[in-house]
């Protein structure tokens, strides 16, 4: 199988040069969209039924932005895909696979191969905001940042308490320093405006991390 | 802990056994306390073999286990606790019980015995106020299994004193154990985050988000994490989940708190998790696989 690459530019999976857009062919069985400009970048490709499949990087938006929908039915060879990376953490290796009621099983199978052989592990997930790890942990997260303010425990002990109970890498407060609260806010802002649920408003100290980014702009002078 | 020479465990279920054998290990002489006998004998042939296991691996000499299972005594007399100079409660999590259990011990033991709950989600304050000492009233929240992991909650209750509450941290120290301090508010720390991140993921899979296998994957390729929330449900086992979501939803009332129906159509088909051979994933012959 071969691949082609299509890049708009800024990807947030792909930010430093790898492997999987480094080794492309010029006109591959599968296209890979990359970069903050893909709707533009799936307009340039021709002949798009014939492909094996065509993978979109996707920010916080739905794949149907790209498809349309159409009662639930809606499927093609077209799917989504993100990198999960946390604020400005360097992307993880995990692929977020964003497939549609009726993607087409021989695309969906090439898209995942694509991934697969570039050494990534691929999780399948259907097109809806957040996708899994987001939808999943960012209330977490935000839990962390309400309970540390009601003062539940220290921002150490409740970390290690997390480390050492369920045996997690990190505690949720050393990784929301690590990886930004700023971009925290974001994400669930985005998250919030698009499920409603009271459990994706950012928490308190993410607002003001934002809040403190925008300030810190304007005393630089910067817009 | 300079004035804990014998300890008291309350409970034999699993959490006691554990907690007993935690003690035991630390050179301290502990009394485990059981209403039924065979309870008693069941925890002691566990024990016998966790720590043949720890001669096995060369963490313990032959000579110090026979010293260690010298000094860890069962008992169904409550009476036998007037020795001790802490006991940990680990009984059913029911306050009626936590209580009835707490005055009697309070008749027992001596004035300077410190009284301590493993309770993982009842308030601390509420269960002290039963007990008769509340000054003397400490949270002492043990990780199953109690003789593997090293943390302990320890949260003093509204009138704990401070001199209770240092002397239960040391204690824990002096057990091996990590302690850390909470507030009395349920489920402590670890609990509060558990219990609801794992019913997100529960309604990740009522919403048609991703599959249980995916959901796994994907938790465990983005955050690191040993195991997927599906495949630590499954070993919580799904009674046992809703259980916990019942008492915690029932103090705090938060959403994300509240028991994914899902749960209870599992329970009601047998798909209990690991101990019925079938959850969120399919058992066979020990391999998982994606249900």
């Amino acid at each position: 199988m071969t691949y082609s690459v299509i890049d708009t530019g800024d990807s947030r999976s792909f930010p430093a040069a790898h492997t999987l857009v480094q080794g492309t062919a010029a006109n591959g069985d599968v296209i890979a969209v990359i970069g903050a400009e893909v709707g533009r970048g799936l307009a340039r490709i021709r002949d798009r039924e014939a492909k094996a499949a065509i993978v979109l990087e996707l920010g916080t938006e739905c794949l149907g932005v790209y498809t349309s929908e159409s009662r639930g039915t809606e499927g093609s060879n077209l799917l989504g895909f993100a990198r999960f990376r946390l604020g400005d953490a360097e992307p993880s290796n995990l692929v977020e696979l964003v497939r549609q009621p009726n993607t087409a099983p021989a695309a969906l199978a090439a898209a995942k191969t694509l991934f697969e052989d570039a050494g990534f592990a691929v999780a399948v997930c259907n097109d809806f905001p957040g996708r899994i790890v987001d939808r999943l942990i960012r209330p977490y997260l935000n839990a962390a940042l309400r309970r540390l303010d009601e003062g539940l425990a220290t921002a150490d002990d409740m970390d290690t308490t997390l480390k050492l109970g369920l045996g997690y890498p990190e505690g949720p407060i050393a990784l929301l320093e690590r990886t930004g609260l700023a971009a925290h806010f974001d994400v669930t802002q985005a998250l919030y405006e698009a499920l409603g649920d009271a459990a994706y408003a950012p928490a308190r100290r993410a607002r003001v991390a934002k809040w403190r980014v925008g300030a810190d702009r304007a005393l630089r002078g910067q817009p | 802990m300079a004035g804990i020479r014998t300890v008291g465990v309350a409970g034999c279920g699993t959490m006691g056994a554990g907690i007993a054998i935690v003690a035991a290990r630390a050179g301290i002489r502990t009394l485990v306390y059981d209403t039924h006998a065979e309870a008693l004998a069941k925890a002691r042939k566990q024990s016998e073999a966790f720590f043949a296991k720890s001669v096995e691996r060369g963490k313990l000499k032959p000579e110090q286990v026979a010293t260690i299972l010298a000094n860890l005594v069962g008992t169904t007399k409550l009476e036998d606790f007037q020795a001790c100079d802490i006991v940990i409660e680990a009984v059913f999590e029911d306050l009626k019980v936590k209580h009835t259990l707490f005055a009697e011990l309070n008749r027992v033991c001596p004035a300077h015995t410190l009284f301590a709950s493993n309770t993982s989600t009842i308030s601390i304050t509420e269960i002290a106020g039963g007990s008769g000492r509340d000054d003397r009233f400490v949270g002492m929240h043990f990780c199953l299994p109690a003789q593997l992991m090293k943390l302990v909650e320890i949260s003093p209750g509204l009138n704990t004193s401070e001199a209770s509450f240092q002397a239960a941290w040391a204690f824990c120290k002096a057990l091996g154990q990590h302690p850390v301090k909470t507030k009395d508010s349920p489920g402590f720390v670890l609990n509060y985050f558990l219990i609801p991140f794992n019913n997100d993921a529960i309604r990740l899979v009522e919403s048609g988000v991703a599959e249980p296998a995916e959901i796994d994957k994907a938790v465990k390729g983005a955050m690191g994490y040993a195991m997927g929330p599906f495949e630590l449900l499954d070993l919580i086992g799904m009674d046992t989940q809703l259980l916990l979501c019942e008492a915690m939803h029932g103090l705090t009332h938060e959403p994300r708190a509240a028991c994914p129906p899902l749960v209870k159509r599992m329970i009601a088909a047998g798909r209990l998790g690991r101990k019925s051979g079938r959850g969120f994933h399919v058992y066979k012959d020990s391999k998982m696989f994606g249900a």
